[in-house]
């Protein structure tokens, strides 16, 4: 009788346990090792750990990540080196007449969004590759959310990869960073869901199928195998808010620029992943 | 006419003789169904490649024929038996009649 109590008290404890692969590590190709969990920044007092996104995928999805030629979000990283090297506009000038190659971005993704003082607002990088876009090289600006963009952001975040976020939430940041804040608690759409009812309050519970994690956007741009793209941080809170059902704010607005600066200040300590692989 | 079409192959550089060695292949490819329609209504021709050929020292290792579901970007992974050193030849045959090849060599020790 005692035994079958304590296969129950186990097998309750198996249900409850959803995290997939709660003790797996992720490293890439072999050396390069990703933090998947951290203690939350000074400022997140809601909660004690932070996890990436890859922790709540199944393993398959997981693995896929692990090795760059298995990684789908990889093909988008090559084009975008090609446009990095590619020179556009009036200016005749290309990424790379500036900057040099894409490995000396290493550091930026961790960064953004950041104060741009010149400016005097918070910038994402892909409103910075924009600037560039237009100021330096006289080009078009990309879409915010179009495919060169954000194929360009999966680049500077592959060369990031490793790195812990560090996003500055002192200084000229702190009314955006509230803004975000605000955004994060607020309840949208007929459903009445802010970030943090799913985000917060039910990580690691599945809502219908889909086990949810804490919304980190430490992995961004992801590949999603339901879309066989990459898909920009926007995007994601496009989709998330219309999932509210409420009219979303646009990819590039001032609110989500400010849910940016405040989403990825949550993740302050997890390692850049993008491009990572989520379903 | 199907664009940034690139192939990418990984293989193993050295190998012992007879071992099974894991080869991986990628092609960056829209794999247009022929089933969609665009804005306008119109069906947006079918574009895929629909041949992969794998061959060894002259000698057939995988000949696969794709169809229009296989979805973007083709991935393939299988086992290969290297008796010798050589090379592996890989072929893609697109609709459109263009053919893209790579090649990798393998030192057998």
């Amino acid at each position: 009788m005692k035994h079958y109590a304590l296969s129950a008290v186990l097998g309750l404890a198996a249900a409850t346990s959803a995290l997939a692969q709660e003790e797996a590590q992720l490293v890439i190709n072999g050396d390069l090792e990703i933090t998947t969990r951290a203690p939350a920044p000074d400022h997140l007092d809601r909660l004690s750990e932070i996890t990436s996104g890859w922790v709540y995928r199944s393993r398959e999805t997981q693995e896929l990540q692990a090795d760059d030629f298995d990684n789908p979000g990889m093909i988008f990283v090559d084009d975008a080196r090609a446009a990095w090297a590619t020179a556009e506009g009036a200016a005749e000038q290309s990424c790379q007449s500036c900057h040099g190659d894409p490995e000396e971005m290493a550091g930026v993704r961790p960064v953004y969004p950041k104060w741009n003082e010149d400016a005097g607002e918070v910038r994402t990088l892909a409103m910075q590759v924009n600037d560039c876009r237009e100021t330096r090289m006289e080009a078009e600006p990309w879409g915010y959310t179009s495919g060169d963009m954000v194929n360009m952001e999966a680049l500077m975040a592959s060369v990031s990869r490793g790195m812990p976020i560090n996003v500055a939430i002192d200084g000229p940041v702190a009314e955006t960073l509230a803004k975000g804040e605000e955004l994060y608690y607020t309840r949208f759409g007929q459903l009445e869901l802010s970030c943090a009812n799913c985000h917060e309050d039910n990580y690691d519970n599945n809502i219908r199928s889909d086990h949810l994690s804490q919304g980190q956007i430490n992995g961004f741009p992801v590949y999603r195998l339901k879309n066989a793209r990459l898909n920009a941080t926007h995007s994601r809170f496009r989709g998330c808010v219309r999932d509210t059902r409420a009219e979303t704010f646009s990819a590039g607005s001032p609110e989500f620029v400010a849910l940016e600066l405040y989403v990825a200040s949550r993740g302050n300590g997890l390692s850049v992943e993008g491009p990572s692989v989520r379903n | 006419m199907a664009e940034n079409v690139t192939p990418r192959v990984r293989v193993p550089s050295e190998a012992s003789a007879g071992e099974e060695i894991t080869i991986k292949t990628l092609i960056s490819h829209t794999m247009e169904s022929g089933q969609r329609r665009d804005g306008d209504g119109e069906l947006i021709p079918r574009s895929i490649i629909n041949r992969f050929v794998v061959n060894f020292n002259g000698e057939n290792v995988i000949d696969v024929e794709l169809a229009p579901a296989i979805s973007t970007n083709p991935f393939f992974e299988f086992q290969a038996t290297v008796p010798e050193s050589g090379t592996f030849e890989f072929t893609w045959y697109d609709d459109d009649g263009s053919v893209y090849e790579d090649a990798k060599e393998v030192t057998v020790s």
